[in-house]
Order: structure tokens, then C-alpha cells, then sequence
């Protein structure tokens, strides 16, 4: 092992290629609290091919996190975890500490939510970034510095040098999301988890923040799961898309096939419940009625249905497997998916089991002739992004 | 706390979206004390608090003895006439011991009381206001905090010996309020910035009525722990205090003034002068200690949070 | 990094001679030194009292008394007339300071490290038996009266002595006098084994009780679970980032608890017949002697601001986000 450390992955047999490099089978995660056992995620599979970025979408409470949090082993150890996640072929359920201790942050790396809390406060920058290079590779300090500098410089972040012996507080919160961004490349792992990389961030800083993940991506050519409830981001980023309603998932799909041809009064409610300046005349936004169920005790069916303006009683009943609608990639859990063939309004749909009769039904067309054109640099998460409005270099910004 | 309202079940919506909200009200209060009692050692050392303030006034005013009788028994082990036996004196151990927890928790009580008082209001109004007033008031704290209490105990209440009880207790109190106004300026500083009290201030409300109606309710938790803290504490320095001399004098008695000279009475086999005396004590601040453990979990309970 | 230091240590300053003043009211107020004079039989003479009176500066004014006793101190050194004519209370001070000085610093060693580990144990295997066991110990020996633990102490260690008759655990006094070299130390450890417990068994209780939450703030934390996705093994966690973290607040505390210390170091002084500081106050007080008195407390001051100014530094030390302030 002489001349420059290696720091890329094994590189994949060509007969490999088209195995998933993430494999989840049934995936289920309870809770034994005083008050009774709460499930958090009641039966998530999934796959994820090479490269492939996955959006994974819900509400708080839908079991998004805590599915990731499974798949590293980092529940808390009174997390009761079932099924299987198989990493190339690899079980990781039920390997001890110090064998998924080798795959963390080497195989699979994590990126959390809250950047102002997810780094220690009283060590370096340089340091932490060296410290996940050092858990992995048998490098002298020195390699590992050169590699935090020049991970730094892959995130985007300006005078890597000087800012590598500097303190997380010195950092605006979007810089330290990139930084724990080069952390999760740093020893170019095949999958990055990224759990609501921008949720706690300004939406200025969004934009850049994604654009580091990008870099990561294409830096490691990993697969990436991608959780959040924006579903602005999940548009910009992600290849597919599932969508989870407490503790399971409901559809999954294409971006494209998702975003316009949804299959599940959810996700449709989901859609419409996003503000969107591409689509003419919205009176207003139509809200889902109601809130996610409590995971303790949930009654037999589907967990949508007190929500949903298509339910019947079989919905209450039953709850809908997860099964086929379109295409080979399109899965949906609705019993009446066929409903929503033929791309109906969420608006519509939705304003059927809305009670909100307060503001007068053309108050948007009337604030419309009062305002004039709408300004066209107000855009949607979506627009900006495909714009590329992101400036690099101007820290102030963030 | 999150406070769950909603109609009681029997009117609960079956139907529609908010068949979700199926859980009956329950106020903050019962909460809390259903919280507090599900911490067995906490309700355990609650009685035994209890049986031991039963036993103190009301045993000690039905024993046959009182604490300043002499009986023609001297040095006697534990006997079924004298429970705790008697010292070289001839008094009745058990008489003088129930006396002493009687004084012991008489001023503990009070200091608890006087010295939260001043130190609530002085830590609330610091954190509250901030600035200069705020390091004024705190420098004086820590200036009285730079002196032992011990030392400035001892000193004191040998000033004012034989004037009763509750001047012992007066200078305990007026010595350990500074610790309570630290504590109540920490809950207050981080309170001040919620967004209830912003609303308040908006809302054109006096500041003395959102400290008064919006601060220090909030912070009631924690206030009713410190007052635990405090009682035990109390009763530890007044104990040291009678032990050392300067404490309750005779005639009058403390568990810390019997404990003061008994090491020569174990030394010499008397263990009945040394060992109950000192039982007590541990017993009392033992159940406060626990107490307050209990009310702090209950007001605010640490579970492993899960976030989906 | 320095400057913070040294902007620290002048604002210790004021401080200190705030505190002085504020010690002086106190001994003005609480202490009358004629008092022992006063008592005698037969009853001195009105002459006898004045001497005594101008010897102690008593014929001035409160700030006139404050100012030349705190002159006097500052700039000569000089402690003042004690109430017993033949007492140097500067010889006196140094003796006990001594004593006193080696019981509490090894106390407040002792107790750290053994609150530090029982702090950490219990955090990490969390609602255990071993945490139990050791909250419960904690608890209990929160409620033990220092002065009832080290009389039972000492007593069970002559009962110790008697039955093995091994006299190395010494119950009495701080040494046995006229001892030199190895002897004298040993000697001296063994003076020193039993208060040294006593002492640091009251400050071990607070403090694991206060490190067992520091640290379970830290294990809960979104930093640790990130260490922990970069791979690292479990143990490495916990120490370079759990404990290292979660040290920083225990520095804070000790240092805060610097003058309840001094109060066990009476109390056991006390007990164990130590002529530390501890004694020279009881008896100072007994006496009402205002410059001993005093000068405990100067002395006494001058220890906890000099501990807190240590554990500021010390925090900055440890905390970077610190050092800007």
C-alpha cells in the first residue's frame, strides 16, 4: 500500500450491477412506552438500484426517520426492530455494534436533520472531518487532512485551509450542513441517507445545501435516499419517490409518474396542498382535513380513512396491500386507486370534505385583478432550483 | 406539556377527520400527579414523612416523658419503658429525640418557606429584566454565596442565642436564599424569550403581572423541587449547627445537639445516644430527598424521545 | 485565549475586596470581642476594657475600623490583635491553613474522579441495577449529616484497630509530632485516610448526581449520533465526544461548591481533632475573637474566588464557544 491512500470503494462486479445495493424487506420498528407500544413503521420495503436517488415523503409521524434510523442500527436501544435490510446482499439486522460499526459511514453514510446541533461544539471542523477518514482508513493525520481540506472544496465551501481549524460555531448553519455532507463522502460510501437535509435551513440556503448534496452524489456516484416533507425538494432531486402514511408506505413510483398521475388520495392531497404558480386559477389551497393518526393502538384499515374524501367502508375494513397500478415502477395502497385515473383536481377532491367556508370561494380570482401580473421572480421551490439561483461563495448569505 | 382537549368520549366525532381526537381531557394538575405517583419510592417516602411528623407532635405530646424530664434511670439501653433508652442524665431518649425532629422540621419548614420567597422574587425580577439590574443583583448573590454557610451560620446564630427557633431559622433562610434566586434567574432567563411572554408584552401586560402570571407559573415546577432541596438542606445545616454548639441550646433540643456528644457515649457502649438521633435525620432528609426526586420527574418527565 | 484570562483575574479584584468589606460588616455585626473580657471573674476594670478596646481599634468608627484593618492586611500583612494577647494569628493561620488545605484538596480529588466515574456508569446503563445501586447510595449519602458519618467512622475504625490491632487508620488529630522523612508521611496518609472520606463522600453524592444528568444530556445529543454514523465504535464515542462534552458543566459545579466544602472541612476537623482552619474558627467564634474570625473568612474568600476563577479558565478551556465572550 504505497503512494496516494485510496480513499473510492471497492469497485462493483460487472454480474452485480444490476443487484440493489439497498435492499429493505418488510421493515418493522415498535416502541414499548408506559402508555402501550407505539409502531412507528408497520411494514416498509423498498428497494434502491445504484446511483438511484430515492425520495422518501411524509408527514411528521409517518415513520420516515425512524425507517433510516433502522437502517443504520441507531434507535434507541428500546427500539423492538423486525425484517430485514440487506446492504448488497448484506444483513444488517442483528449484527452487533462493532460489525455495523465497518459499514457506517463507510458503506452507508448518514446526513441529519439539525445542523446547528449536529456537530460537536468543542472539536475542530478539521478534526471531525478527519476523524471519519481515520475510522475507516489506515492513513497517517496528515492524508487526513489533506482530505478534509479537499472534501470541503467538493461541498462548496470557501478557504477550506483557514476554515478547517475553525469551531462549529463559527459556521452559519448551511455551512455546517455542508460540512457533515463531506463527512458523509468522505470515505465514498454506495449509499448517503440523507434524513431532511434542509428542513431547518432558509430557503436561500436550501437551494446550496442540495446543490452539495449533488456534488456528494457525483463525487461518490452513491445511491441516495432522501427524506423530507417538501416535496419542492423531492421534485428537483429524486429519481423515485414513496410516499409513507403512518408507519407505511402508500404509493411508490417515478417522479414524474407520482407527481402527475397520483394513485393515492394522499399523495394527491399532498400535491394539492402545495403552492404552485404553474397551475392557473387556484382559488385556494386545499388542506387535508385532520391529522396523522396515533400510532399506538391504530384501528383495523387503512389509516388514511378518516381523512380521505374517497373512503367507503371497505376502507375502514381493510387495510389495501400494497399493489401494482401502473407500469411495472407504480405502486399503490388504495382500494380505489382506479378513482383516480384521469388526473382529477385536488381541489375538487378535497374541497368536498373541507369545512373551511370562511373565505369567499372567488377570493382568489379577486385578489388576483387587484394585484396585477404575479412577479415572476416569486417562485416555487421547484422553479428556483431549476433556475439555479444559488450564488456559491457569498457567505453572508447563509 | 402538551395539553390534550377535546370533547369526552361519549360525544367524540366516530366519523369524519377528527375521529382522531378520541382522548379524554386531563389537567395539567392530575397529570403531574399521576406522574408522581407512579414513582413507588417517591409515594413510600412521602408516608414515611408523614408517620415520622405523626410521630414527632403527636407522639411527643402523648409520650409519657417529656424531653426535659429526668428519671431516676441513668445510662439505660433501649428498654420497653424507655424505647430509646436514656443518657447519663437520667433524661428519656425517645421523649428528647421526637422534641428535636419537632424543632428540626419546624425550622427546616420555615427556611424552606422564607428563603424561596426572597429568593423566587429576586431570581425572577434579575432574569426577567436583564441588563444592568440583572448584574447587580447577581453580583450581590454571588458576593453572600463567596461565605460558607457554615461559617456565617455559625457566627450569626451565636449572635442571636436563646432569642428561639426562629431566629435560628431567620439566619439559615436569610443564608440560603442567594442559591434559590440562582436558580429561579436560570429558568427565568430561558423563559423570558418564549414566544407567551412576547404575546404578553404585546398584549400591553405590566410587567410585574407576567412575571407574576406568566413566568413564575411556568417555573412552579421547579420552585416546588427547590423547596425539597432546601428542607433537607435546612435541616442538615441546623443539625451541623446544634452539633457544633451554636444551634439550638439547652434546655432546648435538636437532633444535632443530641448527636454533639455522643461520640464519647459509643466510645463507651452507648450506641442508643448516637444512633437514633442520627436515624432520624437520615430518615427525614432520606423521604424529602426522594420526594423531590419524584416531583422533578413529574413536573418533567425525560423520556426517550421518538421522532418519527 | 490570555486576554480572557486576564480580564477574568482583574475583575476578581473588586470582587475580593467587596467581599472583604462584606465579611467585615458581618464579624462588626455578629461578634463583640470584649465579650470574653467582659465575662471574667472578677470583672476587669473600665480601664482594662478600654486598653483592650484601643488595642483591637475598637474606639474608631466602622469604616475607619474597616479601613485600617484591610490596610494593615493588604499592605503590611499583618492580621491584627487577637482577644488571647500571646496568639501570632498570622503563625496561626499558616498552620492551620496547611492541614486544612491538604484534607480538602485531597477530598475534592477523590470525590471528582469517583463522582465522574458513578456519573458516567449510571448514565450509560441507564434504569440498570447499577444505576439504581448507585442513585440510591448517591441519595443516601446526600442525607447523611457529615459530622454523624465521621463519628461513625471513626468509631468503627477503633474497632477495626482493637480487633486486628493494626494502628495504621488514625482516628485523631492531623500527626504525630517529631516524625521525619518516609515515617512521617506515612504517618500523616494515615491521619488523613479517614477524613478524607468523610469529606469527599458528601461532594462525591451532588456531584455524580449532577454528572449522571450532564452525561445523559450528552448521550441524547445529535452530535454523539453522529460520531456514532461516522462508524466510530461505541466506546470512542462515548469518551471523545460523550464524557468530553459532558465534563464541562462538573467544572462549574465544583468550583461552586468550593465554600460548602469548607464548611464539611470544619465539621470534620472538628470531629477527627484536626487543629486545622475549621478549629481555629469554632474556637475564634467560641472566643469572639474578630480577628480570627476574620481572617477565616478572608482566607476562606480568597479560595473560592480563586477556584472560580480556575474553573472559568478551565471552561474556556474546554468549551471554544467560551473564549469569544
Amino acid at each position: 500500500m504505497n503512494g496516494t491512500p485510496r480513499f473510492s470503494s471497492t469497485p462493483t462486479p460487472s454480474s452485480a450491477v444490476g443487484q440493489p445495493v439497498l435492499a429493505v424487506q418488510k421493515l418493522t420498528v415498535d416502541f414499548p412506552t408506559p402508555d402501550g407500544v407505539v409502531q412507528a413503521v408497520r411494514g416498509v420495503s423498498y428497494q434502491l438500484a445504484p446511483g438511484e436517488v430515492l425520495g422518501i415523503v411524509g408527514e411528521s409521524g409517518s415513520g420516515k426517520s425512524v425507517t433510516s434510523l433502522a437502517v443504520m442500527g441507531l434507535l434507541p436501544r428500546t427500539a423492538r426492530v423486525s425484517g430485514s435490510v440487506r446492504f448488497r446482499g448484506q444483513e444488517l439486522i442483528g449484527l452487533s455494534d462493532k460489525q455495523l460499526a465497518a459499514v457506517r459511514g463507510r458503506k452507508i453514510a448518514m446526513i441529519f436533520q439539525d445542523p446547528m446541533t449536529s456537530l460537536n461544539p468543542v472539536y475542530k471542523i478539521g478534526y471531525q472531518l478527519a476523524e471519519a477518514v481515520l475510522a475507516h482508513n489506515d492513513v497517517g493525520r496528515d492524508a487526513a487532512r489533506r482530505r478534509a481540506v479537499e472534501l470541503l472544496e467538493l461541498v462548496g465551501i470557501p478557504f477550506p485551509e483557514k476554515r478547517i481549524d475553525q469551531y462549529p460555531h463559527e459556521f452559519s448553519g448551511g455551512m455546517r450542513q455542508r460540512v457533515v455532507i463531506a463527512i458523509a463522502m468522505a470515505n465514498d460510501p454506495d449509499v448517503i441517507i440523507a434524513d431532511e437535509p434542509t428542513t431547518a435551513l432558509d430557503v436561500t440556503v436550501q437551494a446550496q445545501v442540495l446543490e452539495s448534496l449533488r456534488a456528494a452524489q457525483a463525487e461518490t456516484g452513491a445511491a441516495m435516499v432522501l427524506i423530507t416533507h417538501d416535496l419542492g425538494v423531492v421534485a428537483g432531486q429524486a429519481d423515485r419517490v414513496l410516499v409513507m402514511y403512518a408507519g407505511k408506505p402508500v404509493e411508490i413510483g417515478l417522479v414524474d409518474d407520482i407527481y402527475h398521475a397520483p394513485q393515492m388520495p394522499y399523495t394527491l392531497g399532498l400535491l394539492g396542498s402545495l403552492p404552485r404558480l404553474d397551475v392557473r386559477s387556484r382559488n385556494r389551497l386545499t388542506p387535508i382535513q385532520g391529522a396523522p393518526p396515533s400510532l399506538m393502538n391504530l384501528p383495523p384499515g387503512c389509516p388514511f380513512t378518516p381523512r380521505c374524501p374517497l373512503a367507503q367502508s371497505l376502507c375502514e375494513a381493510r387495510e389495501p396491500d400494497l399493489l401494482p397500478v401502473a407500469g411495472e415502477s407504480h405502486f399503490a395502497a388504495c382500494h380505489y386507486s382506479e378513482r383516480l385515473r384521469g388526473h382529477p383536481d385536488p381541489a375538487e377532491l378535497f374541497a368536498q370534505t373541507a369545512d373551511d367556508t370562511h373565505l369567499p370561494v372567488e377570493f382568489g380570482a379577486r385578489r388576483a385583478a387587484e394585484a396585477g401580473p404575479a412577479p415572476s421572480d416569486v417562485a416555487t421551490m421547484e422553479g428556483a432550483l431549476d433556475r439555479g439561483d444559488a450564488e456559491d461563495g457569498e457567505e453572508e448569505i447563509l | 406539556m402538551p395539553e390534550l382537549t377535546a370533547a369526552p368520549p361519549a360525544q367524540a366525532p366516530r366519523q369524519g377527520p377528527d375521529r382522531e381526537f378520541t382522548v379524554e381531557a386531563r389537567s395539567q394538575t392530575r397529570l403531574i400527579a399521576r406522574r408522581f405517583v407512579q414513582h413507588r419510592l417517591a409515594v413510600a417516602s412521602l408516608v414515611v414523612l408523614v408517620l415520622v411528623v405523626l410521630l414527632a407532635y403527636v407522639g411527643g405530646a402523648l409520650w409519657k416523658y417529656g424531653y426535659s424530664d429526668i428519671t431516676p434511670d441513668n445510662s439505660v439501653p433501649p428498654s420497653s419503658d424507655h424505647p430509646f433508652g436514656t443518657d447519663n442524665l437520667g433524661y428519656d431518649e425517645f421523649a428528647r429525640v421526637l422534641r428535636g425532629t419537632q424543632l428540626s422540621l419546624q425550622i427546616a419548614l420555615s427556611v424552606a418557606l422564607m428563603a424561596t420567597l426572597v429568593g423566587t422574587v429576586w431570581g425572577a425580577v434579575a432574569g426577567y429584566y436583564r441588563g444592568w439590574s440583572d448584574s447587580l443583583m447577581m453580583r450581590v448573590v454571588d458576593l453572600i454565596l463567596t461565605i460558607p454557610i457554615l461559617a456565617a451560620g455559625a457566627l450569626l446564630t451565636k449572635k442571636v442565642q436563646g432569642v428561639g427557633w426562629w431566629a435560628l431559622a431567620l439566619v439559615i433562610a436569610g443564608l440560603s436564599w442567594p442559591a434559590v434566586s440562582r436558580i429561579v434567574r436560570g429558568q427565568a432567563l430561558s423563559l423570558r424569550e418564549k414566544e407567551y411572554i412576547e404575546a404578553a408584552r404585546a398584549l400591553g401586560a405590566r410587567d410585574g403581572r407576567i412575571i407574576a402570571r406568566h413566568l413564575l407559573p411556568n417555573i412552579a415546577g421547579q420552585i416546588i423541587v427547590v423547596v425539597t432541596i432546601l428542607v433537607a438542606s435546612a435541616i442538615l445545616i441546623e443539625s451541623s449547627l446544634s452539633y457544633l454548639g451554636f444551634g439550638v441550646q439547652s434546655p432546648d433540643v435538636s437532633l444535632g445537639s443530641l448527636i454533639s456528644g455522643s461520640d464519647t457515649a459509643l466510645q463507651g457502649g452507648r450506641w442508643w445516644l448516637f444512633y437514633f438521633p442520627g436515624l432520624f435525620i437520615i430518615l427525614i432528609c432520606l423521604s424529602v430527598n426522594f420526594i423531590g426526586d419524584g416531583l422533578r420527574d413529574a413536573f418533567d418527565p425525560t423520556q426517550q424521545r421518538v421522532r418519527a | 485565549m490570555f486576554a480572557f484570562a486576564v480580564r477574568r483575574l482583574l475583575v476578581s479584584i473588586p470582587v475580593f475586596l467587596l467581599s472583604t468589606l462584606l465579611v467585615f460588616l458581618l464579624v462588626a455585626y455578629g461578634a463583640n470581642p470584649l465579650a470574653q473580657l467582659k465575662a471574667k471573674n472578677p470583672p476587669p476594670s473600665q480601664a482594662t476594657l478600654d486598653a483592650m478596646a484601643h488595642t483591637l481599634y475598637l474606639d474608631h468608627g466602622l469604616l475607619a475600623r474597616y479601613w485600617h484593618w484591610l490596610t494593615q492586611l493588604l499592605f503590611h500583612g499583618d492580621w491584627g490583635p487577637s482577644v488571647q494577647s500571646a496568639t501570632d494569628i498570622g503563625h496561626l493561620l499558616r498552620s492551620s491553613l496547611t492541614l486544612t488545605l491538604r484534607l480538602v484538596l485531597l477530598a475534592m480529588v477523590v470525590a471528582v474522579i469517583l463522582a465522574i466515574v458513578a456519573g458516567v456508569i449510571s448514565a450509560v446503563r441507564q434504569y440498570s441495577k447499577l444505576d439504581y445501586g448507585i442513585t440510591l447510595g448517591g441519595f443516601l449519602f446526600l442525607s447523611l449529616p457529615v459530622f454523624w458519618f465521621a463519628i461513625l467512622l471513626k468509631q468503627l475504625a477503633i474497632n477495626f484497630n482493637n480487633s486486628t490491632g493494626n494502628y495504621f487508620l488514625q482516628t485523631y488529630g492531623s500527626g504525630t509530632p517529631g516524625l521525619t522523612g518516609w515515617s512521617a508521611f506515612t504517618d500523616a496518609l494515615g491521619h488523613l485516610i479517614l477524613p478524607t472520606v468523610v469529606l469527599a463522600m458528601s461532594s462525591y453524592a451532588s456531584w455524580s448526581r449532577f454528572q449522571r444528568a450532564s452525561m445523559l444530556d450528552v448521550l441524547g445529543s445529535d452530535y454523539l449520533r453522529l460520531a456514532r454514523a461516522k462508524g466510530l465504535r461505541r466506546g470512542r464515542v462515548m469518551i471523545r465526544h460523550g464524557l468530553r462534552t459532558a465534563l464541562i458543566p462538573l467544572t462549574t459545579q465544583v468550583a461552586l461548591d468550593v465554600a460548602a466544602i469548607l464548611g464539611g472541612a470544619v465539621l470534620t476537623e472538628t470531629v477527627f481533632g484536626w487543629r486545622g482552619m475549621g478549629t481555629m474558627l469554632i474556637n475564634g467564634i467560641n472566643s469572639q475573637d474578630t480577628n480570627i474570625i476574620l481572617a477565616w473568612l478572608v482566607v476562606s474568600a480568597v479560595i473560592v474566588i480563586l477556584f472560580n476563577l480556575v474553573a472559568d479558565l478551565l471552561y474556556a478551556v474546554l468549551d471554544p464557544r467560551i473564549r469569544l465572550a
